[in-house]
């Protein structure tokens, strides 16, 4: 079980790392963390004539506040996201949702960035991208734009990435007083890809209404999905919208069918943990920016 | 040490401990034992059934670095086929030689200069496959029109025995009440964490053949091994690695890869070393059974369990490889486990499937014929309104009655069940368990109790396995018995002891053990002496049952070592004595000297006393061989052949094990979180109460794994959808639930130290403990494992919980 | 800006429980097999080669990381932390001791990645729960001990140094 041959391109600035994907297309794979990766190379599922290390890029992994929009570089490590009050504080879906990627020693190592290029349908940190109306900034030589995270996941392991292009930035809007927001997710092992995920999040009006309501489901279709909830905008927020709310997601959802569960299941698992959250995420809204 | 003064029954820490806590303890992978070493590296068949029709390895043999490649059609001329106890015409090579049968068969193998570039090569030989019609389905698979894995046979039934002891017909018809369950039990396999690996060099004239592994044999294999390789034993020499990564049965399974080495090393002129990867491993290594059975109890109405059946048919997979069909044979002599019911039928039917062959795995056997057992107990109490532990008590065998001959032949060797029972209920607070079932239901909460009880076969009898075989075709082939253990205990000039076993221990201390028993017997301490684990089949004592499996190391092994321990001391004190000028019954060895018993100070340091033996054998007692090499072999009592009627006494002895589960079942979720675990365990007199308990921890994770999520699964065209560690779900830390244990230990009468076998544990027990809880917990009987959570929340949604 | 054809080999130099190691890499190489089969640092083993066993982690600049999943040309120049450097003075570490108290370990094949693990964990949070505990250890399997002696070994550990 050892990777295929392949050329080892060391980029130590972005504007090395840019000139490689050009150069290489979509014969090469940028490695970040190589969380995904890495098992993928050692069983040949993947197979690039290069690899593209862009670890050395110091510029790719920070974290900075920009306005109402927090900023954080590919290379960011799950670990120190976790660890940033600026995160736990502006964007704490995301701290909410860290925890449940992986595990201690491949957080240490993975990146925000290089979760979401992977594209995994149950990855967590896509859905909280998907779930906040994030962005996803790629570049390619001379020329960056800015995708939203809606947008970006095309399907399982599919992106709106080209071949060139690079992930350098993951853009997360702040939270907002009034705004509260929560995470949950079941899998059969703590760490493993989650079986469904669902991010909530919620605006309640001062006289306790629903100013907005969103619920992102991972794990349920083939890409990360945001429920269209607009029908509950005014409604109180109760367990009973909650509950009628995640029902409304699971009837709506068209969900996956795999060895690990059925679409019932997961369409019950929309039910039940999109309950859950979006009834803690009303009460954290009511209560003070979470 | 003990109060008593004794170093067997205290806690030592191991002696393992601190060369494998630093890194350097040395594993198959770490060893070059011989230069000029090519790397192997398998092909392996994409498809669960076809016919092979032609390989072109041209592209792969040219390909740099690449040293050569063999086919199956290669090994087919260069071995023999390795036979079973089922005498069918299966021509079982380690490798697919014109058909391919299983998803992961190897087709080809490639020797290159490393590993990777062996891999690379693997990709240039083409395989031109025909698909045939896989066969994944049991029931289909023995039907007349079923495609065929081995035509030779004329079916995919391969072995197909029925037994009858007492009078089944008589019970069943006279039975208040008869409980059936029709049950399926998953395929898992224990997965150690180190795989697979061999080195094998072939060296001619004569032809010799040396493997270098982490087998955890020889066992009755090497002799299979030498057949397939057609060299007398004396030439296929079998060395251990100095550790194993684990095995928990699986690395038995490993012999025809041995085989398959040992042949590609002769064709391609180089030693060959293979170390298997993961992929490999969840795809090509050995798996426990899967089974479709049924089980019947017949019981009166006060709870007496009168008859039972065993309708069992066994997932075999595409072969039936050596020792199968043991799994299905190592608890038949105690098919009534526990219990004193003497009316039992049991008809196996042995199945093969495009699956990965099955082989020894943790519990071999137990935990698929105590699902049988141990669910109906539980099924028939609810039927009979009985409650689930006095249904037992009424039936365990009495206490007085040891041992205790059982319908089929199994000899109990001693136990205690009622007392175990009594225990594991004080442990789990029983009357407020099911206080609080009963608050948790009336909250509407999905709550259940579920127990289960064993009987721990250990020191297996060679000969059980004939059992696959008639009474008629075994006085053909000729007697069979036994389960001898072995052991060497040297002191060399400077006076220090090594002590040899051949126990090929894969983490469970053996060296610990040995230790404490030698250093008991020759007054020494634990870290006096040295003990040797690996094997060499050429330099060493060993015999036919001479490996790790079965529970065999405390309830036979140690015997062989207390033995080769006495046979030194005794020479140690006749060397004594002279010098001392006492006679030898008055020396005693204690405190590291041989002393007069009763007069401390007249003593002489142990080192010197047993060095003499080889510095000055003129100074000798008269008559007394030089040098201390003492070998000891033991041969267990009341091993003997099958009878006429087909009962054998299986093992040496009989541990007893109670189990009782308390599980709740989230009904939105369908998760089982096990809320109390209690398992009480008879392991005769305990030798090292750190190890046992390890060893119970151990095996109830392989349990809770069993019962909760592990599975090998393959889709309806064979293919293996658990081939890596993400899919295959080992448990992990997070979701182990807390085990209380506790201890009734009845001294077995068996052996010496009156220590029973009890490396099995819960693994036999945990999956159904855990099913009798969830099928408490749902109110309906028809629960089969893995409790994964997509399956229980469909039987919640089921209707299931309306109890 | 670096670039290693493949078949070539090239040098990687690190530093290893605090010696300079040498030796030669080609792009693909792993480091659990560099470590192993180049510098012949035989104490860090491998489990699965696709990240979830966890038996071959490293420390690899102050973290705990899968040695399977990086290249052996990414770490040139790095810190690297075995098992074989645990032991300082030739005596073990506090969590080494405790692992053998609470017989932590069976066949010991996992027990390195642990250890590393388990140490660095414990610098970044040296007064776990055991869920901490438990939830760290959900990044190595290990098929002999239920992990029970792990836990209490770790804790014990931790409340002696807090």
């Amino acid at each position: 079980m050892k990777p295929a041959p392949f050329e080892y391109c060391r980029a130590d600035t972005l504007d090395e790392a840019l000139e490689l994907m050009a150069e290489f297309g979509s014969d090469a794979s940028a490695l970040a963390g190589g969380m995904s990766l890495g098992p993928m190379l050692n069983m040949r599922l993947a197979r690039p004539a290069a690899v593209i290390d862009i670890n050395p890029v110091e510029s790719l992994a920070g974290i900075a506040a920009d306005g109402g929009v927090l900023e954080t570089g590919a290379l960011c490590r799950q670990v120190d996201a976790l660890a940033s009050p600026l995160i736990a504080e502006s964007v704490p879906l995301l701290a909410e949702a860290l925890p449940f990627v992986g595990h201690f020693q491949t957080r240490n190592r993975g990146t925000l960035g290089g979760s979401v290029c992977h594209a995994d349908p149950s990855a967590e940190i896509p859905l909280a991208l998907v779930a906040l109306g994030g962005e996803v900034v790629v570049q390619r030589k001379g020329r960056a734009r800015t995708i939203a995270a809606d947008d970006f996941f095309d399907g399982i392991f599919a992106t709106a990435r080209e071949p060139d292009e690079l992930v350098t930035a993951l853009r997360w809007p702040r939270a907002t007083a009034g705004t509260g927001c929560a995470f949950d997710e079941i899998a059969q092992r703590q760490g493993d890809f989650a079986i469904a995920a669902v991010a909530a999040a919620a605006t309640v009006d001062p006289d306790g209404g629903l100013s907005a309501v969103s619920l992102g489901l991972g794990g349920i279709e083939d890409r990360p999905v945001l429920a269209d909830l607009s029908g509950f905008v005014g409604a109180p927020a109760t367990a009973e919208t909650a509950a009628g709310a995640a029902a409304l997601a699971a009837d709506r959802a068209d969900p996956i069918e795999d060895p690990k569960a059925s679409a019932a299941y997961r369409r019950q698992l929309v039910r039940v943990l999109g309950a859950r959250a979006l009834e803690r995420a009303f009460d954290r809204a009511g209560a003070a920016p979470c | 040490m003990t109060e008593g003064g004794r170093w067997v029954g205290a806690p030592v820490p191991r002696k393992e401990d601190e060369a494998l806590l630093t890194g350097h303890a040395r594993f198959i992978d770490d060893m070059e034992p011989v230069p000029g070493l090519r790397h192997a590296a398998l092909l392996r068949s994409p498809h669960a059934h076809a016919d092979i029709v032609s390989v072109d390895i041209s592209n792969a043999v040219s390909h740099p670095g690449v040293h050569g490649v063999v086919t199956g059609v290669d090994i087919s001329a260069a071995t023999r086929p390795i036979p079973s106890a089922v005498r069918v015409p299966i021509d079982y090579y380690p490798m697919a030689v014109d058909k391919v049968r299983y998803a992961g068969e190897p087709v080809a193998l490639v020797a290159a200069e490393d590993r990777y570039v062996a891999e690379d090569a693997l990709e240039l030989i083409e395989v031109e496959y025909r698909p045939l019609p896989p066969v994944m389905d049991l029931d289909a698979a023995m039907d007349d029109d079923s495609p065929l894995l081995h035509e030779a046979v004329g079916s995919n039934v391969v072995h197909h025995r029925s037994f009858r002891y007492g009078d089944p017909e008589t019970a069943f018809a006279e039975a208040d009440r008869v409980v059936r369950l029709d049950w399926t039990f998953p395929r898992y396999s224990s997965t150690p964490m180190e795989t697979y690996g061999a080195v094998a060099q072939f060296e001619p004239a004569p032809d010799r053949y040396t493997i270098w592994s982490n087998f955890q044999g020889p066992f009755i294999l090497h002799a299979l091994m030498c057949g397939a390789l057609g060299v007398p034993g004396n030439r296929l020499r079998l060395i251990t690695s100095p550790q194993s990564g684990g095995s928990f049965g699986i690395k038995q399974g490993m012999y025809p890869y041995m085989v398959l080495l040992a042949a590609a090393s002769r064709l391609l002129g180089v030693p060959l070393k293979w170390i298997e990867d993961r992929l490999e491993h969840l795809v090509g290594s050995s798996a426990a059974s899967n089974r479709e059975d049924a089980v019947e109890a017949a019981f009166r109405n006060d709870g007496t369990l009168i008859g039972l059946k065993f309708l069992n048919v066994v997932d075999v997979g595409a072969f039936i490889r050596a020792p199968e069909p043991a799994s299905v044979y190592r608890m038949h002599s105690a098919s009534n486990g526990a219990y004193r019911v003497g009316n039992i039928y049991v008809d196996n039917r042995l199945v093969t499937t495009n699956r990965l062959p099955i082989g020894l795995n943790r519990g071999y056997g137990g935990p698929q014929f105590f699902f049988a057992l141990e669910r109906a107990m539980d099924a028939g109490a609810r039927a009979l309104g009985i409650d689930i532990a006095e249904i037992r008590r009424r039936n365990f065998i009495p206490r007085d009655s040891f041992p205790y001959r059982a319908p089929a032949g199994a000899i109990y060797d001693a136990g205690d069940y009622e007392a175990g029972l009594d225990r594991a209920l004080e442990l789990a607070g029983y009357e407020e368990l099911r206080a609080g079932r009963d608050r948790a239901r009336d909250e509407g909460r999905l709550f259940g109790i579920g127990m289960a009880t064993a009987i721990e076969p250990s020191g297996s009898n060679m000969a059980y396995v004939t059992l696959a075989q008639t009474p008629e075709e075994r006085a053909r082939a000729g007697g069979r018995s036994g389960g001898l253990g072995t052991c060497t205990i040297s002191v060399d000039p400077t006076g220090s002891v090594t002590v040899k076993t051949v126990s090929t221990p894969a983490g469970q201390g053996h060296a610990t053990v040995a230790a404490q028993v030698a250093a008991d017997a020759l007054g020494l301490t634990p870290d006096d002496i040295d003990v040797v684990t690996e094997v060499d089949t050429l330099t060493g004592a060993w015999s036919l049952a001479s490996g790790n499996y079965a529970n065999r190391f405390s309830s036979v092994v140690i015997d062989a070592i207390g033995e080769a321990a006495r046979l030194v001391a005794d020479k140690v004190r006749a060397v004594a004595a002279e010098d001392l000028e006492v006679a030898a019954e008055d020396v005693e060895l204690a405190d590291g000297t041989a002393r007069v018993v009763g007069v401390p100070e007249k003593a002489l340091p142990f080192r010197r006393v047993a060095a003499k033996t080889h510095w000055h054998p003129a100074g000798l007692p008269d008559g007394m061989t030089p040098g201390i090499f003492e070998t000891a072999i033991v041969s267990p009592p009341g091993l003997g052949p099958p009878d006429e009627r087909d009962r054998v006494a299986s093992a040496v002895t009989f541990g007893f094990i109670c189990d009782l589960a308390a599980v709740e079942i989230d009904r939105g979720t369908g998760r089982v979180e096990v809320r109390k675990y209690v398992s009480v365990h008879d392991v005769g007199n305990v030798l090292n109460p750190l190890i046992v308990e390890g060893q119970i921890l151990g095996g109830f994770a392989h349990g809770v794994g069993g019962a909760l999520m592990e599975e090998m699964v393959y889709d309806e065209e064979g293919n293996p959808l658990s081939g890596t560690f993400a899919d295959y779900l080992c448990v992990t830390a997070p979701e182990m639930p807390a085990l209380t244990v506790g201890h009734v230990d009845t001294p077995s009468p068996h052996t010496a130290l009156g220590a029973k076998g009890m490396g099995d544990g819960c693994s036999m027990l945990a999956p159904t403990a855990i099913a009798n809880a969830v099928a408490d917990a749902l109110g309906r009987e028809d629960v089969d494992p893995p409790f994964t959570l997509n399956r229980v929340w469909d039987l919640v949604a089921d209707g299931g919980g309306a109890g | 800006m670096l670039r290693i054809k493949p078949g070539t080999r090239h040098r990687v130099t690190v530093t290893v429980n605090g010696r300079r190691h040498g030796g030669f890499a080609e792009a693909r190489t792993l480091l659990s097999d560099f470590l192993r089969h180049e510098l012949k640092l035989f104490g860090t083993h491998v489990g699965c080669e696709h990240g979830v066993c966890g038996a071959c982690t490293v420390n690899i600049d102050g973290r705990a990381v899968r040695s399977c999943l990086r290249f052996a040309v990414q770490v040139d120049g790095a810190e690297i932390g075995t098992v074989e450097g645990l032991a300082e003075g030739g005596s073990l570490s506090p969590l080494q001791e405790a692992f053998r108290r609470h017989h932590a370990l069976q066949c010991g094949f996992c027990t390195a990645g642990i250890l590393i693990s388990a140490t660095q964990f414990l610098e970044t949070n040296p007064d776990p729960t055991e869920d901490e505990v438990r939830d760290m250890l959900s990044g190595h399997i290990c098929r002999c001990t239920g992990y029970e002696g792990m836990v209490r070994a770790i804790l014990d550990v931790a409340g002696g140094s807090s």
